[in-house]
């Protein structure tokens, strides 16, 4: 049994199921409590149901949201700190990268940090280069931080929950581009395992490993495709840390073809990371180069026109699948 | 109220150890026994102790690269300190925090820190989670002048005060940030004043005189534990050697003003203090350096016999239930 909503009221309900589950759980970030409810409204009506103190506003201030954050978790509290857009973890890196990410290992395994930062990242607003950015690559390249990229409304609730829920520090990445995407989210209470991949459409012809806003882009990629008789498998790695290489190199050996996409920046990006580790395992299952569908190599444009040509899209994606079994 | 005799005779004892601990380290770095970085707070004893003094194991202390003196004064165990500095597997942190990371948890010392000022927030988030549990606890956030120019100060003295959060902010002001004076770096002279914008009661308190630094501390803290909020301490001390070991000819500071302050040594002070109204004798004092100095040496030949880490080890600690050697997580 499933119920149709946004990937915006997953989250919604994935924050208030934990905040009723866990009394140890408690939300803080700038203008998330009612009757605002957040920048982006994922924590709509949740400090008028578990009141001020568990669903806190804080100053404009995200290194000190990030780094009580951390505290907080240290002395025994589940904090799941809101960074309204990815760009702002410029400002507060240390707490995640130096602290949370490190606690345990520079005291000797004495501790765990479990504490959620939740962020939003992407183009395709219009919102330029300081509020459209893509900054995956930076945190997965921190030893010690778990990184979660949902891309749908089931992944988006079962994912946050699961976060909530792990002992580890946990990087929670959303889009955007998602927030109004609709889709079926099981009814019954449940929890999606970090470090799975999902193959979100299966293919014979080539694996498009897609993150974030740009699954949607492959999937209707692999529709435009499969009308010329290409089949694309789309799979949805879901959490880059621990990343799923299992399932995505038993992809590849299938196909073996793989396009990589994602929104951010080319230059080394978090396809980089994957494109090495198929070249790394996967080359002899390989009948082509790996190819990666990415963001252009300059900071975000504001206008319209330019972004649409910064960002990868469904049009590029079957180019690039077409140039490669060509 | 006038402190007992056995609360002026505990707080010699605890200078003394993190004196003789730090001069034990400082030898041993010399002769290159310990390795790392290794940033001395000798000088700075009357601070932890006067601030750490009272606190229980169920109260937080976040503290900073140059920490020993407070994670001491908290309670800490020397013996896997040491372990620590040997770089052993019975250390603190198995050799992987070394002198800037130790931390223990069941002593609610929420670790040294390397990053200046880093300890700020994380100290007003362990007191958020206090208030939000409804408990009597405090946090006693230790940092020096130098994070005081930090955003770091900023922002969580500043959010500690709209929450009311039961943290108490303590200075080591020893003067230098790492190379540089004070008075090419603050705006505001008096670190205390800094208070105001924060809408907190701050005060400077001479830390020379542990007790005067422990009557500061323990209104803030019984402040703190009230619900009322936040404080600031400014405690007055001095750093009597360079930023760290390898910094030992400090050509940034004249000779005569090392040796002036260093003739205004908290534990001196505090032994006259204890000599003069009749405390202790002499021989009470040697016992209680002699009782110390066997604690360290102990520490110390613990240490030398302690096992390495082993090499798998590298991999351990990183995640709660992911093994980085299996999975993609490395």
């Amino acid at each position: 049994m499933t119920v149709e909503m946004t990937v915006r009221e997953a989250l919604n309900r994935a924050l208030d199921e934990e905040l009723a589950r866990d009394p140890s759980v408690f939300l803080l970030g700038e203008d998330i409590a009612d009757p605002f409810g957040g920048s982006w409204k994922v924590t709509k009506g949740l400090s008028d149901k578990h009141g001020i103190a568990r669903v806190r506003n804080t100053p404009i201030s995200e290194s000190a949201i990030v780094g009580a954050a951390v505290g907080a978790a240290l002395a025994g509290m589940r904090p799941v700190a809101e960074i309204m857009y990815i760009d702002f973890l410029a400002l507060c890196a240390d707490g995640i990268v130096n602290q949370a990410a490190k606690f345990r290992y520079m005291s000797g395994g004495q501790v765990s940090v479990p504490v959620v930062f939740r962020t939003q990242g992407g183009s395709g607003r219009s919102t330029a280069a300081q509020h459209g950015q893509s900054f995956e690559s930076w945190f997965t390249h921190v030893p010690g931080l778990i990184v979660v990229m949902p891309s749908t409304p089931s992944d988006a609730y079962g994912l946050l929950k699961s976060a909530i829920r792990d002992d580890n520090p946990v990087l929670f990445i959303e889009s955007k581009m998602c927030y109004a995407q609709k889709g079926p989210v099981p009814r019954a209470e449940t929890a999606v395992p970090l470090g799975l991949a999902d193959i979100k459409r299966r293919g014979r012809d080539v694996t498009i490993v897609a993150i974030g806003a740009m699954v949607a882009e492959a999937l209707a990629a692999a529709t435009e495709l499969a009308d010329d008789g290409i089949e694309a498998e789309v799979i949805d790695p879901r959490t880059l840390v621990p990343l799923d290489k299992v399932r995505i190199l038993e992809s590849v050996s299938r196909t073996s073809r793989a396009v990589i996409v994602h929104e951010a920046t080319k230059r080394s990006g978090w396809g980089a990371e994957m494109a090495a580790l198929i070249a790394e395992e996967a080359f002899h299952d390989l009948d082509g180069p790996v190819v990666r569908v990415a963001g252009a190599n300059t900071p975000i444009p504001a206008s319209p026109m330019l972004e649409a040509l910064h960002r990868p899209n469904a049009a590029r994606i079957a180019a690039a699948v077409r140039r490669l079994l060509a | 109220m006038p402190l007992p005799n056995d609360a002026l005779l505990e707080m010699y004892r605890r200078m003394t150890r993190i004196r003789q601990f730090e001069n034990t380290c400082h030898e041993l770095y010399q002769r290159g026994q310990i390795e790392g970085v290794l940033h001395l707070s000798i000088g700075q004893e009357a601070v932890s102790v006067g601030a750490c003094y009272g606190l229980t194991a169920d109260d937080y202390i976040t503290s900073t690269h140059r920490g020993h003196n407070d994670i001491i004064a908290k309670g800490a165990d020397l013996t896997r300190m040491m372990d620590e500095l040997f770089m052993k597997e019975t250390g603190y942190c198995r050799a992987k925090g070394g002198s800037m990371h130790i931390a223990d948890f069941t002593l609610g010392i929420l670790g040294a820190n390397g990053i200046v000022g880093a300890g700020i927030p994380i100290a007003t988030g362990a007191a958020l989670a206090i208030k939000l549990r409804g408990e009597r606890r405090v946090a006693v956030c230790f940092f020096g002048d130098g994070a005081v120019n930090q955003g770091f100060f900023h922002e969580g003295l500043n959010l500690a005060s709209v929450w009311r959060l039961p943290v108490v902010f303590v200075c080591h002001n020893n003067a230098w940030a790492e190379s540089t004076a004070q008075a090419a770096t603050h705006a505001v002279a008096d670190v205390a004043e800094r208070a105001k914008a924060y809408g907190m009661p701050g005060v400077s308190v001479d830390a020379i005189d542990v007790t005067a630094v422990h009557e500061a501390c323990a209104a803030a803290i019984a402040r703190a534990r009230e619900g009322d909020g936040p404080s600031l301490i400014n405690c007055k001390t001095y750093r009597w050697y360079g930023h760290h070991v390898g910094d030992a000819d400090q050509p940034y500071r004249s000779k005569e003003e090392l040796a002036a302050t260093r003739a205004r040594d908290c534990i001196v002070h505090h032994r006259e203090r204890l000599m003069r109204s009749g405390v202790a004798d002499a021989r009470l004092l040697e016992t209680i350096d002699r009782d110390v100095a066997g604690e360290i040496t102990a520490a110390v030949e613990h240490a030398k016999a302690a096992p390495p880490p082993s090499a798998d080890s590298m991999y351990e600690d990183i995640f709660v239930g992911i093994d980085v050697r299996e999975g993609g997580a490395s």
